[in-house]
């Protein structure tokens, strides 16, 4: 109960004092004369905003870029470029980067298209409204929760497959009579090596297990968008092309698909940012990037805070930084190229 | 068919059969496509089971749980809710679990409105208040959607850390500050595009008729912008309620930590008592899940809105 009560109240204090100094400084700006009270009016209203801005921002990001230079626990050490260089030589670095290229390319590509497939035969489909609340569901959940539900279903224990609880295992073991070869317990999440392939420029069985569960994640909002746009396409286009003998995946490919291609940007250009920043998976189902899972934002805060390199960790952010702003900037100008052609 | 197709559409009570054969005809069409159909719904079935097991698991006996799959309890059906009372006394840091709940709902209440608020306010200033440099103002708001909050961490670790800031406001206010901070740029780009097309004359008028702009926005602007804030703001909202990242950076230990910094706890030390797991997992959904079945709409367009962010 206590609990609960201190909740609440932290909560009804937290905005009744935000709201409190909002007013009253409005207050305050009204009681100036003019032209002040007209200046300061609008300082309160617009103030806080650039205040966050710049302050947590702007100046911050700036701050970050020059850390990126240093080496150290304060970091105090000038480094030069030295930080991204280890980023692109180190082997464990170069890991790193190795498996968020993985995670960008295997999450962008299966999630675009499995979007793709449900919107094009689910359309007007009975039960087409269920069918797609089921698969968009995992949106809503995090990606914490996303992570401890895929850790069950990849759990492993022991080598009867009577007494498996995860489902992924027990239908392997299950399945020994029918694959080929010995099929024997596994503990998928710990696996490094690419299905028994050794190499350094493939991920672990691992990390394309965590990559299924974004995939699972990210799908359900592919969906949605390009289920949406694919309604927005008129039906005499799609009929003159009937009609004209196009066949129902002529008639796909050609019309459809095209008219909806600045959504599919969109969609896989979101996801692309989205997955770039993937922490919470490795946090919940790597260990916080142990089995050689790691990827670039879990790296960032592995070794910002946990590890006190913050010159490394501000390097890192800066190539988050320099990997975004060209997707963005893609996405922006598909964006009103798709408002103006609307 | 050809009879209703050759009689003279005159008024709006014929159009509709037309129109439905119009429509049976679609159906028809879709009909068909049965390999697709089916897939559809194997890809559903595939997206639901996991959850689904998680769920049914979290109601079974601690030591069937443990020692069976859940597809055994279609076979064997148990029911138990010591899991959840289990996991609500279970102690994270050395606070039962149940007080990360309610950590989470007071980071996340304040966590989503604080920054729509003040984005509001910046919004309304942006399309109806006059000053200096407003419109090159804006577009550096908007350009700083590229940076991505990670840019952002160790700078603001710091200065919360520093002396600049109050001690007293270190732990839960910090983590909100850093929300707001993050959620700034979105949010001030989407409700400008919506408070700045609500119609002129209206804002005009009340102008005229000497009200000042915080009657006007209180009033008028924030009445009339109600869909736009419900949409950023349950979408900001479940950003806070599902978040990692920015609680452990900002929120220092276990006291002022959200239901997924504990989850991430137990998976690492108690990553096999799935009968805690199971549970705590829902505990932590059940907020969410009920946002998505109950306000699906809003949750879908904050969803689009939120696609243009970096």
């Amino acid at each position: 109960m206590i609990d609960i009560f201190k909740s609440l109240l932290t909560v009804a204090l937290g905005i009744g004092i935000f709201l409190g100094v909002l007013f009253g400084l409005y207050w305050l700006a009204s009681q100036l004369k003019e032209p002040w009270r007209d200046r300061a009016r609008v300082a309160v209203f617009v103030g806080p905003a650039l205040l966050l801005l710049i302050g947590g921002l702007i100046i911050p990001s700036i701050w970050t870029g020059r850390l990126s230079l240093y080496r150290g626990t304060k970091p105090d050490k000038w480094y030069g470029l030295g930080n991204f260089r280890d980023l692109f030589t180190n082997t464990d670095n170069l890991l790193v980067l190795r498996n968020t290229v993985w995670w960008v390319i295997l999450v962008t590509t299966f999630a675009t298209i499995i979007g793709i497939t449900i919107a094009r035969f689910a359309d007007r489909m009975r039960g087409e409204p269920i069918a797609k609340a089921l698969i968009f569901l995992p949106t809503a959940i995090s990606l914490v929760g996303a992570g401890v539900i895929w850790n069950f279903v990849y759990a492993t224990k022991g080598n009867n497959p009577d007494k498996q609880y995860g489902l992924l295992t027990w239908l392997w073991l299950k399945l020994d009579p029918i694959l080929p070869g010995k099929q024997e317990a596994h503990y998928w999440l710990q696996d490094r090596e690419f299905f028994g392939i050794k190499s350094s420029f493939l991920p672990g069985t691992n990390t394309i297990f965590m990559i299924i569960v974004i995939i699972w994640i990210q799908a359900g909002f592919a969906t949605v968008v390009i289920s949406a746009a694919m309604k927005g396409v008129p039906d005499d286009l799609v009929e003159a092309a009937k009609i004209d003998g196009a066949t129902d995946r002529q008639a796909f490919f050609r019309i459809v698909l095209p008219y909806v291609k600045g959504t599919i940007i969109t969609v896989a250009t979101t996801t692309l940012i989205a997955v770039l920043k993937v922490f919470d998976i490795v946090q919940t189902m790597g260990k916080g990037g142990q089995f050689e899972t790691n990827t670039l934002a879990n790296d960032m805060y592995t070794k910002s805070f946990p590890l006190q390199q913050p010159g490394y960790g501000a390097a890192l952010a800066v190539i988050l930084f320099i990997a975004v702003v060209p997707i963005v900037i893609v996405n922006a100008k598909n964006q009103r190229a798709m408002k103006e052609g609307s | 068919m050809a009879d209703i197709a050759l009689t003279p559409v005159l008024t709006g009570a014929e159009i509709v059969p037309l129109d439905r054969t119009k429509r049976s005809t679609k159906i028809a069409k879709a009909v068909s496509g049965r390999r697709g159909r089916s897939l559809v719904w194997l890809i559903a079935a595939l997206w639901t089971v996991p959850t689904f097991g998680l769920f049914l698991s979290s109601f079974r006996h601690e030591q069937e749980i443990k020692t069976s799959g859940w597809w055994n309890w279609f076979t064997n059906p148990s029911f138990t809710l010591d899991n959840y009372k289990g996991v609500l006394d279970n102690k994270v840091g050395g606070k039962p679990f149940s007080a990360f709940f309610w950590n989470s709902v007071k980071i996340t209440v304040p966590g989503a409105v604080i920054p729509i608020v003040v984005a509001a306010f910046a919004a309304y200033a942006f399309s109806w208040m006059k000053f200096k440099g407003r419109d090159a103002i804006f577009v550096g708001v908007v350009a700083l959607l590229v940076v991505p909050l990670q840019m952002c961490l160790i700078p603001l670790l710091k200065f919360f850390n520093s002396d600049f800031f109050p001690d007293s406001a270190n732990g839960v206010p910090a983590i909100w500050l850093a929300h707001s901070i993050f959620a700034m740029p979105l949010a001030i780009f989407l409700l400008k595009n919506f408070i700045g097309s609500l119609p002129r004359e209206v804002i005009e008028a009340a102008r005229v008729d000497g009200a000042s702009h915080m009657t006007i926005f209180t009033r008028l602007v924030l009445p009339l912008s109600v869909p736009a804030l419900a949409s950023i703001g349950i979408f900001q909202f479940l950003w806070v309620w599902n978040d990692l990242l920015v609680a452990k950076v900002f929120g220092g230990g276990a006291k002022n930590q959200p239901m997924t910094f504990a989850m991430v706890d137990m998976v690492g030390s108690k990553g096999n008592e799935w009968q805690l797991l199971t549970a705590g997992a829902f505990v932590m959904m059940i907020v969410p899940l009920i946002v998505f079945l109950s306000l699906q709409r809003y949750f879908v367009r904050g969803l689009l809105a939120g696609s243009v962010k970096g």
